[in-house]
């Protein structure tokens, strides 16, 4: 045959392959210089993607100090690694596991995490791409299980991902911890055993916002909403519109807005905000539609002629720099990012990541880290309350219900959903000046809302806890 | 029995034993892979008449959000009553749209396939109390006719279920292609309007195919929704769509089996691509795309007829003893 012609082409193949593979190995994302020149070391590139299941550790395997215990305890992690969702959420979760891992194994953790791995045993993680839609992510899920025999699964950023794959958990009997889908919907609708989610779902945030606005703006008479037309957007436009409602009934609404997912381009969402002239402007945008919107409502003057809250902004801060606008409420989804309380962990927390991916970590891996400690205190429990040896499944599960544990976060309690849901407190604050030392705006009232004042009480739904008015509801 | 009977029975054969051996993810993936095939089939078979449907998503989520209707508001949770209500539903949809694009050739005729699919994708997204918006729809795991299988068993009871109805349709589609009607269908392509002066009506043989792609389409997306136990909005997105039309190029046009082989055949690439590959397993994808368009244009299927060539020249020549 034409033998040279399929020479050609496979030479022409793999210099294509050549070209592009290093040029996809992922970067520490977000990834802008950071503005002030104290800190213009060039971002180094994370290890590149090994090819195969990336494990992230594969240690010698020392003798397990635990009776029964597997030579390294396998993790699916389930993230965005392609697509509008990784840059924002997807690589800053994943980096975060990468380095925490990284840290757990050689322990060199603070305590009370200075066990190395989870009860001495290594960690070894398996990085697989969301992408694909709900369909692939349960076929995926099943390969993880059934093909890499991985003993738990921690990931799923997509609410529908979250929903589509939790039933097959079940089916598969399979530890699996959600660590950032926003959906109030899994544990408000089904029981269930295997799946734990160890932040707090979407609505309290928007709950917290109203909170905030009401205290900034006692006598506020009109909102509006700028949301995405999705089930993230209208969940959290709902239920903030609905929360400041059943605070103070005669507040107006003076305009909903969905553009669509990615939209990109506002000016006409913005005339009509700036034309209705709202008090507050409440948006859940994030990634690169927040930022959109963000540089587009800036030199029209939205935030000086409305509060604008963003529930999610704490993601765009360091992105911005010093073109963040004054006067934002700036929300994370819980004590996430510059929100962060200052304890000895969060610092390490902070440290870590930054020495390696150079800016800072924002909520996604603060939620990843969660997760990721959920699961090293639950098993270390489980352990110690198995006489030392290595736990079975259902006893990981009896220690990981009603589970309190510490995190760069705070204290995260599994107390709803029958000890499944984690509930957070909410924090806010308010953008103020540049600060050139972090090379963001500072933020000034500072307030946090805790876990009893946001979050519904154990087995009441999240819309009609909020249409009672709160029932239980214990806030400062 | 003619050999053609008994190559049929083989692979009926072969699949039941593949599905029972293999393990629950490849076999889900199996289950997968037949039902998106039918999409394929419904993409090929417009092939047939030169016409390039980029809105297979339409009839998938159509198919698929009717059993997940039917299983929250009616409680209907049995696989064979789902299985009709999907077909019925891409069939219903088809017939709505299809008057209009019987009328369209060409880039037209792709464009509005994927105007429909579109507009479709946008209901379900912001008809957000009805559809559940982009979360979508949860699934239970389907009955048949009153019995529920055990949940251990449940995975291989759909995948026969799921064999047995892309069987059916394989078949009646290969019948199909072998009546006057799938002869028009290739001839629309080549000479339309001799088909006409021929005294056949070209807009009812195209109205048929693409009621037959509807109907085989919904049925896809009810047996894929079953089995996967949600379904979301992305179902009628146009990616999922161009996905269907690169599994068709992948597979190639030659054979009704070609989609099936096709599908599958892209199923399991993706998730290898996905496991070895997972930052860059689109541009995998797209390599292999290339390859295949710049070699072998008409799909994998050129790959089998080139052996089986080469088998029968074998054979042949080992007969008449050369």
């Amino acid at each position: 045959m034409n033998a040279k012609r399929w020479l050609w082409s496979g030479l022409i193949l793999a210099l294509l392959i050549g070209a592009c593979v290093p040029a996809a190995t992922p970067t520490p994302t977000p990834s802008p210089v950071p503005p002030t020149p104290t800190t213009v070391a060039p971002a180094p590139s994370p290890t590149p993607a090994p090819a195969g299941p990336t494990p992230t550790a594969a240690p010698p395997t020392p003798t397990p100090a635990v009776p029964g215990a597997p030579a390294a305890l396998k993790i699916g992690i389930v993230t965005f690694l392609s697509g509008p969702a990784a840059s924002p959420f997807g690589v800053p979760a994943r980096n975060a596991a990468e380095v925490l891992i990284e840290n757990l194994n050689a322990g060199k953790a603070p305590a009370p995490y200075d066990q190395k791995g989870i009860g001495g045993v290594p960690i070894q993680a398996i990085y697989v791409d969301e992408a694909g839609g709900a369909e692939k992510q349960v076929a995926e899920f099943r390969r993880l299980v059934l093909e890499e025999k991985v003993d738990l699964v921690i990931g799923y950023i997509s609410s529908a991902d979250c929903l589509a794959v939790a039933p097959v958990a079940e089916e598969l009997k399979t530890l699996t911890v959600l660590f950032d889908c926003g959906t109030n919907q899994i544990f408000e609708e089904r029981d269930y055993r295997y799946v734990f989610r160890t932040h707090a779902h979407q609505v309290i945030e928007n709950v917290g916002a109203a909170r905030y606005i009401l205290r900034m703006k006692p006598n506020l008479r009109s909102i509006a909403g700028i949301n995405q037309n999705y089930a993230w957007g209208q969940d959290s436009w709902a239920a903030f519109r609905d929360s400041v409602r059943k605070l103070k009934p005669d507040v107006q609404v003076a305009g909903e807005h969905f553009p669509k997912l990615f939209a990109g381009e506002y000016s006409a969402e913005l005339s009509a905000l700036l034309a209705a002239r709202p008090e507050v402007v409440h948006s859940s945008f994030w990634g690169g539609d927040l930022e959109a919107f963000v540089i587009q409502a800036s030199p029209r003057g939205l935030f000086q002629q409305s509060l604008v809250v963003l529930t999610t902004g704490d993601t765009i801060l360091p992105r911005l720099g010093r073109d963040m606008p004054k006067g934002v409420v700036i929300a994370a989804r819980g004590p996430h990012g510059v929100l962060a309380p200052k304890t000895p962990l969060n610092d390490w927390f902070v440290k870590i990541y930054k020495d390696r991916y150079v800016v800072r970590p924002v909520y996604p891996s603060y939620h990843i880290a969660q997760a990721i400690l959920g699961v090293k205190a639950a098993y270390e429990k489980a352990i110690a309350a198995n006489g030392g040896k290595w736990p079975t499944g259902d006893q990981v599960i009896a220690a990981f219900e009603h589970l309190e544990f510490e995190t760069p976060s705070g204290t995260i309690r599994m107390a709803l959903g029958k000890g499944h849901q984690a509930v957070e407190p909410v924090v806010l604050g308010i953008t103020g000046d540049f600060d050139p030392a972090t090379g963001e705006v500072k933020l000034t009232d500072v307030m946090e809302f805790p876990a009893e004042c946001v979050n519904p009480p154990d087995g009441m739904k999240t819309p009609d806890w909020i249409a009672q008015g709160f029932p239980g509801a214990k806030c400062p | 029995m003619n050999l053609h009977r008994l190559g049929g029975l083989i692979l009926i054969a072969l699949f039941v034993g593949l599905g029972l051996l293999l393990p629950g993810w490849s076999r889900f993936l199996l289950t997968l892979a037949l039902a998106r095939g039918l999409l394929v089939l419904g993409v090929v078979l417009l092939m047939q008449a030169g016409l390039v449907s980029f809105g297979q998503g339409l009839f998938f989520a159509a198919g698929a959000y009717a059993v997940g209707f039917a299983m929250r508001d009616l409680g209907i949770r049995d696989a064979f009553l789902g299985a009709i209500l999907g077909a019925g539903a891409g069939l219903g949809i088809a017939a709505l749209v299809g008057p209009l694009l019987a009328r369209y050739r060409g880039i037209f005729f792709a464009m509005l396939t994927l105007a429909f699919s579109m507009i479709f994708y946008g209901i379900l997204v912001k008809a957000y109390r009805i559809t559940g918006g982009t979360d979508g729809l949860r699934i239970a795991p389907p009955t048949f006719l009153g019995w529920s299988p055990p949940e251990a068993q449940l995975g291989s009871v759909l995948y026969l279920f799921t064999l047995v109805g892309v069987g059916a349709m394989v078949f009646l589609i290969f019948r199909y292609l072998r009546s006057p009607l799938g002869y028009t269908m290739r001839a629309i392509r080549d000479n339309e309007v001799r088909v006409e002066y021929l005294g056949l009506s070209v807009s009812r043989a195209l109205y048929l195919a693409v009621l037959l792609v509807g109907a085989m389409g919904g049925l896809g997306g009810a047996l894929s929704a079953m089995s996967v136990g949600h379904v979301d909005p992305n179902l009628a997105y146009w990616t999922t769509s161009g996905e269907f039309v690169f599994v068709a190029l992948l597979g190639g046009t030659g054979s009704v089996f070609a989609p099936l082989a096709g599908s599958i055949v892209f199923e399991f690439l993706r998730t290898y691509t996905y496991k070895y590959f997972p930052y860059t397993w689109q541009m995998g994808l797209g390599l292999i795309m290339l390859v295949i368009v710049g070699f072998a244009p008409g799909g994998l299927w050129t790959l089998y007829e080139l052996i089986a060539r080469r088998m029968s020249g074998w054979s042949w020549s080992w007969k008449r003893g050369a």
